[in-house]
C-alpha cells in the first residue's frame, strides 16, 4: 500500500539554525500521528513544512488526492476586528469555490450553535473559537486534518470537548490526523502512531512500542512518568 | 462641479480602503506613506510636469521598496515604512519649490479638467474593484496568514497589490487634501464606522458612507464661508469621529 504521507530527510533551518534535523517517517491513510516533544522541538515547524508554509531540505509527498485542513495554535484574534464567523467561513468558502450551503451544515457538525455564524470572532469564548477553527478546517471537505496544540488555553472541559470531536470525524469520516501536542494524555485516544521529536526523531511507532522509559529520558532531559495503555491507567499526564 | 466629482471618487475609494488598513494595522501607515508621494510631487513641481505623476512614481517606488524590505526582514510595516517616510519628507522638503511647499502638504483647489477627472475616476474604480474582488482574501491573510496560504491564497503578491492599491489610494486623494491630510481620509470614516458595525458588509458600507458625507458636506462648508476645502473636509470627519466616541460600549 503506497503510504498517504511519506517524509524523507526533511531538515529545516532558519539561518543558521537547524530546527528538524533529517526526520522520516510514513503514514496510512486513516491513520492519526501524535508528533510529541519539548517545547523548541520543532513540532510547529515540522507540521508547517508539511503544510508548505517553510523552505525546507528533503522530501514529503502527500496522496495526490489529500485535501488538507488546518488547525493552528490559537490564534489571538484581534477582539476589534468587525469580522463574525459567517464572514471568515464566506471567505474561505468563496476562494475555494464551495457551496454557502456547506458552512451552515459544517457549524453543525462541530457543534456550535447557527447563532455563533452571526458572532464577531473576537466575542467567541476559547473553547467556541476552537470549534470555529475546526470548522474553518473542515470546510471544503478535507481528508487530512493538521491540529497544531488544539486545546492549549482551553479550560478541562472544553479540552474534553474538542477531543471528543476530533475522535467522532476520525471515527464518521476515516480522517487522517496529523496532532502536534504537548499533552501526554490525548496519545493513547488520539494516536495510532507517535513521532517523537527532539529537532530530530527521537521515536516513531505505535504509542505502546514507541514510548519507553529511554525514550521520555532522552526526549526531555529529566525524569519523566512513562505512558501507560488506558487499559492500565486512564489518569492524565502532562508533559 | 468636477473637483467635487474628483473629491467624491477619491472618497468612496479611500472609505473603503480605510477598514482593511484599519484591521491591518496600518492606519498610520497611510499618513506617513503619503509623504512618500513628496518626493516625485516635488520634482515633477520642479520639471514642470503633472504632480500626479511624479507622485504616482514616487509612491510606487515606495509601496514596492517597503514590500522588499518587509520580505528580507522581520521589521514590522510600520517600522519600515516609518524610516521611508523620514526619508522621503527629507528629500521632498529638498527638491520641492518653496512657494508649492504648501500645496503639495495641504492641498489645493485647482480647477479640475474633463480628462484629468476620468483619469480619477477610473482609478479609483480599479481601488474600488481590486477590493470587492480581493476582500475574501485580505479577510483570510489578516486573520491568519498560514491559514490564508493553506487556503490557497498568495499572500505575498495580495500584500504587494495591496500596498499598490493604497498607494493609488493615497494618490487619489493627494490633489485635494495634500501629502499631510489624506492619510486622514482613510483613517477617521473607518474609526468612525469600526463604532457602529460588527460585519464586514457594514463596516464598509458606513466608512463609505461616512467618507462621502465628510467630502460633500466639507466642501459645501468651505464653499459657503471661503475656508481651504482639505483642511475642512477632515476637520468634519475628525469631529464626526469625537462625536463617535459618546456611542456608549456594548
Amino acid at each position: 500500500m503506497n503510504a498517504f504521507l511519506s517524509v524523507q530527510d526533511l531538515s529545516v533551518s532558519f539561518g543558521k539554525l537547524r530546527v528538524i534535523n533529517n526526520v522520516s517517517f510514513e503514514l496510512n491513510r486513516g491513520e492519526s500521528l501524535a508528533i510529541i516533544g519539548p517545547n523548541g522541538s520543532g513540532k510547529t515547524v515540522l507540521l508547517k513544512t508539511l503544510l508548505g508554509l517553510t523552505e525546507h531540505a528533503g522530501s514529503f509527498f502527500w496522496s495526490p488526492d489529500a485535501r488538507l485542513g488546518y488547525v493552528p495554535q490559537k490564534i489571538d484574534a484581534d477582539r476589534h476586528l468587525p469580522i463574525n464567523l459567517q464572514n471568515l467561513l464566506e471567505a474561505k468558502a468563496s476562494i475555494q469555490h464551495l457551496k454557502r450551503a456547506d458552512i451552515l451544515s459544517t457549524v453543525k457538525t462541530v457543534g456550535l450553535p447557527q447563532e455563533t455564524l452571526r458572532t464577531p470572532i473576537g466575542h467567541l469564548s476559547g473553547g467556541q473559537f476552537q470549534k470555529a477553527l475546526i470548522a474553518f478546517a473542515l470546510l471544503g471537505n478535507p481528508n487530512v486534518i493538521l491540529f497544531d496544540e488544539p486545546t492549549a488555553s482551553l479550560d478541562e472541559l472544553s479540552e474534553e470537548h474538542i477531543y471528543e470531536l476530533l475522535n467522532e470525524l476520525r471515527r464518521e469520516r476515516g480522517l487522517t490526523v496529523i496532532l502536534v501536542s504537548h499533552d501526554l494524555s490525548i496519545v493513547p485516544e488520539m494516536a495510532d502512531k507517535i513521532l517523537c521529536l527532539n529537532k530530530s526523531t527521537v521515536c516513531f511507532g505505535p504509542p505502546e512500542e514507541a514510548l519507553t522509559e529511554e525514550v521520555f529520558a532522552k526526549l526531555y532531559s529529566e525524569p519523566h512518568k512513562v505512558f501507560h495503555h488506558p487499559s492500565e491507567h486512564h489518569h492524565r499526564h502532562h508533559a | 462641479m468636477y473637483a467635487l466629482a474628483l473629491a467624491l471618487s477619491a472618497a468612496f475609494a479611500a472609505g473603503l480602503m480605510g477598514c482593511f488598513a484599519l484591521m491591518k494595522k496600518m492606519t498610520l501607515a497611510g499618513d506617513v506613506m503619503s509623504h512618500i508621494a513628496l518626493p516625485g510631487l516635488g520634482l515633477a513641481l520642479l520639471w514642470n510636469i503633472q504632480p500626479v505623476i511624479g507622485a504616482i512614481v514616487s509612491l510606487g517606488i515606495g509601496a514596492v521598496l517597503i514590500w522588499k524590505i518587509e520580505q528580507k526582514t522581520d521589521l514590522p510595516t510600520e517600522t519600515t515604512i516609518g524610516v521611508m517616510f523620514s526619508a522621503a519628507l527629507a528629500i521632498g522638503a529638498l527638491v520641492t519649490p518653496s512657494e508649492d511647499i504648501i500645496t503639495a502638504l495641504f492641498g489645493g483647489a485647482n480647477p479640475v479638467s474633463l480628462q484629468t477627472l476620468l483619469l480619477y475616476v477610473a482609478l479609483s474604480a480599479l481601488v474600488v474593484i481590486f477590493l470587492w474582488v480581493e476582500r475574501n482574501r485580505l479577510v483570510l491573510s489578516l486573520f491568519n496568514a498560514d491559514l490564508a496560504i493553506v487556503t490557497g491564497v498568495n499572500v505575498s503578491r495580495l500584500n504587494l497589490m495591496y500596498l499598490i492599491a493604497f498607494a493609488s489610494t493615497l494618490i487619489l486623494g493627494l490633489r485635494f487634501l495634500g501629502a499631510l491630510l489624506v492619510g486622514a481620509l482613510i483613517i477617521v470614516p473607518a474609526a468612525v464606522s469600526r463604532q457602529f458595525t460588527h460585519t464586514l458588509p457594514n463596516f464598509l458600507a458606513g466608512s463609505a458612507l461616512v467618507s462621502l458625507l465628510s467630502v460633500s458636506i466639507g466642501y459645501a462648508l468651505a464653499s459657503a464661508f471661503g475656508l481651504q476645502t482639505g483642511p475642512t473636509v477632515i476637520a468634519l470627519a475628525a469631529s464626526v469621529f469625537f462625536l463617535s466616541l459618546f456611542k456608549k460600549k456594548k
